[in-house]
């Protein structure tokens, strides 16, 4: 191990030394043991060095978007202190920051893995009945008494379909 | 607060004696989960924290898997419990400094904890002693699969499941083993076997995170990436090497007691006549002493029904468990006689070390 490194990120003595190849670029960082502490290298938990490094500085500086996310609030200068986004909705704003980073570290950007089925047709579900809910509430003040007998029909098919699988699972 | 989880004759981590195998002690695999319309933790205010728990505890209580499960709410862990149970792996650092609203489950065997609002509002882990990533995997993947029936998830078709770290996205599984590799650490070939993992993307590092020099030989790999490989293909990739791992330490331990007979033998003896006297006993000095002794159980110079007892001394002898046996506030000087104390207990009940019996590793 290499001797009488310095901490990068303060002057201590580096006694923590991190080497990781990532996309064939080697990446190094000395750091002493209450920094290594501190950006949690030493958590048994879970750690790596790419996401040290989207800590610290892998995310450029000036020159990207600025970006705030419409549902949290969270900001592109936020996103590049923490390196955490802070909702599901961050992900469809902050895309033009994330993609070059995702690119970096991981080997693919496109979800291969599970999918939560249940949970999705469930949201989808509960999103149809929303729309036609809206629909017949419509339907109704316009005095569209057709259209709203239809939508109401559909919206009971939905519920007893509903109903029907909870009893089946 | 954490007597019952101690003291459980029924723990994996420290009871099992079934599963017990030469290099991997055990294996873990987590899943990052979070709720839809929530903001994450970090970013989540008070009172949406506590409603992400109460959401969550209630369905997870609901669980099969959880029957006879405890919930600890980390407000009202001790700072002495949280470290016992980190030394466990049961919760991570992150959550013992999260906000108010944050809690772990964890089951009766302790094979599976549940932590809610940790860096996600879901960590979801599973453990199992010896070398079991695909039936760790199925017992996480069905576990995971009855919560979403009751929990509605961030999830994008492009990206996976969604994550406050996008170095999570994707599957948010991180598998690891944790192996114990004293033949490649004594025979300095670790820092070779560190850089080749790490150009797969997989992570080395200490048993708690001590740079690359671990205590005890005992080293935590697991993947780095999420995001474009399914579950199973991670799996697949990182049980080669895994096994690639445990041939090289087979084979380094061999060459290295042809070479090295006398020499290796000596350190098992000396560690052993160590542990059996010592008053006075650091954690550092145990963990490498113990991990000799587990060599001598490899080499079977120990019977294979004592492994679980070092093993479990691994987990016994930390810092945070040798104080909370002896009462809070001790000072570190008197934690290693007790520390000492203690081994020297086990160590009266093992039988004595079989030279004879060296060569018959396979």
């Amino acid at each position: 191990m290499a001797e009488n490194l310095k901490c990068s990120h303060c002057n201590n003595p580096a006694t923590v030394h991190l080497t990781q190849i990532v996309n064939n670029k080697i990446i190094k960082v000395d750091l002493c043991e209450s920094c290594a502490q501190a950006k949690g290298v030493t958590d048994p938990e879970g750690f790596s060095l790419a996401d040290l490094l989207t800590k610290t500085n892998l995310i450029p500086e000036g020159g990207e978007p600025q970006i705030t996310c419409p549902s949290c609030g969270l900001t592109s200068a936020d996103f590049r202190r923490t390196g955490r986004l802070g909702c599901a909705t961050c992900y469809l704003h902050f895309i033009p920051l994330l993609r070059p980073v995702l690119e970096d570290m991981h080997a693919g950007t496109l979800h291969k893995g599970k999918v939560p089925q249940v949970a999705l047709s469930r949201q989808s579900a509960a999103a149809e009945l929303q729309t036609l809910k809206n629909a017949l509430e419509r339907a109704i003040s316009e005095e569209a008494y057709e259209d709203a007998a239809k939508y109401r029909d559909q919206i009971q098919a939905i519920k007893k379909s509903a109903d029907s699988e909870a009893v089946h699972s | 607060m954490i007597e019952s989880l101690i003291h459980s004759n029924k723990a994996e981590l420290t009871q099992s004696a079934k599963n017990g195998s030469p290099v991997v002690l055990s294996t873990r695999v987590r899943l990052a989960r979070n709720l839809v319309d929530t903001p994450f933790p970090g970013r989540a205010s008070k009172s949406q924290r506590s409603d992400v728990l109460t959401k969550c505890v209630d369905r997870i209580a609901e669980l099969p898997q959880m029957k006879q499960g405890s919930f600890f709410d980390t407000a009202e862990l001790s700072e002495l419990e949280k470290q016992v149970l980190v030394e466990r792996h049961l919760i991570s650092r992150e959550l013992c400094e999260a906000e108010s609203g944050s809690g772990v489950f964890i089951n009766k065997d302790q094979t599976c904890s549940v932590m809610i609002n940790e860096e996600d509002h879901l960590r979801i882990q599973f453990m199992k002693t010896g070398f079991n990533l695909r039936s760790v995997w199925k017992q996480i993947d069905r576990f995971d699969s009855s919560l979403e029936d009751g929990l509605d998830v961030a999830f994008s078709q492009e990206f996976g499941y969604l994550t406050a770290c996008p170095t999570n996205l994707g599957t948010a599984l991180r598998a690891s083993v944790m192996m114990h590799l004293p033949g490649l650490v004594i025979s300095e070939h670790m820092d070779k076997v560190i850089r080749a993992v790490n150009q797969l993307g997989i992570t080395v590092r200490g048993l708690f995170g001590e740079g690359s020099d671990a205590t005890g030989h005992v080293f935590q790999i697991s993947n780095q990436q999420t995001l474009g490989e399914s579950e199973e293909e991670i799996m697949s990739r990182l049980g080669s090497v895994f096994k690639t791992i445990i041939d090289h330490e087979i084979n380094a331990r061999f060459k290295y007691l042809e070479q090295n007979r006398a020499r290796l033998l000596d350190q098992i003896g000396r560690a052993f006549g160590t542990l059996q006297n010592a008053h006075v006993l650091n954690s550092n000095e145990a963990m490498n002493l113990l991990s000799l002794v587990r060599l001598a159980v490899d080499f079977e110079m120990l019977p294979e029904v004592n492994r679980s007892e070092v093993d479990r001394l691994f987990i016994e002898c930390q810092p945070g468990h040798i104080q909370h046996a002896a009462g809070e506030g001790i000072e570190p000087d008197a934690r290693d006689l007790c520390r000492a104390d203690k081994v020297r207990e086990e160590f009266a009940r093992l039988p004595s070390l079989n030279f004879d019996k060296v060569n018959v590793i396979e």
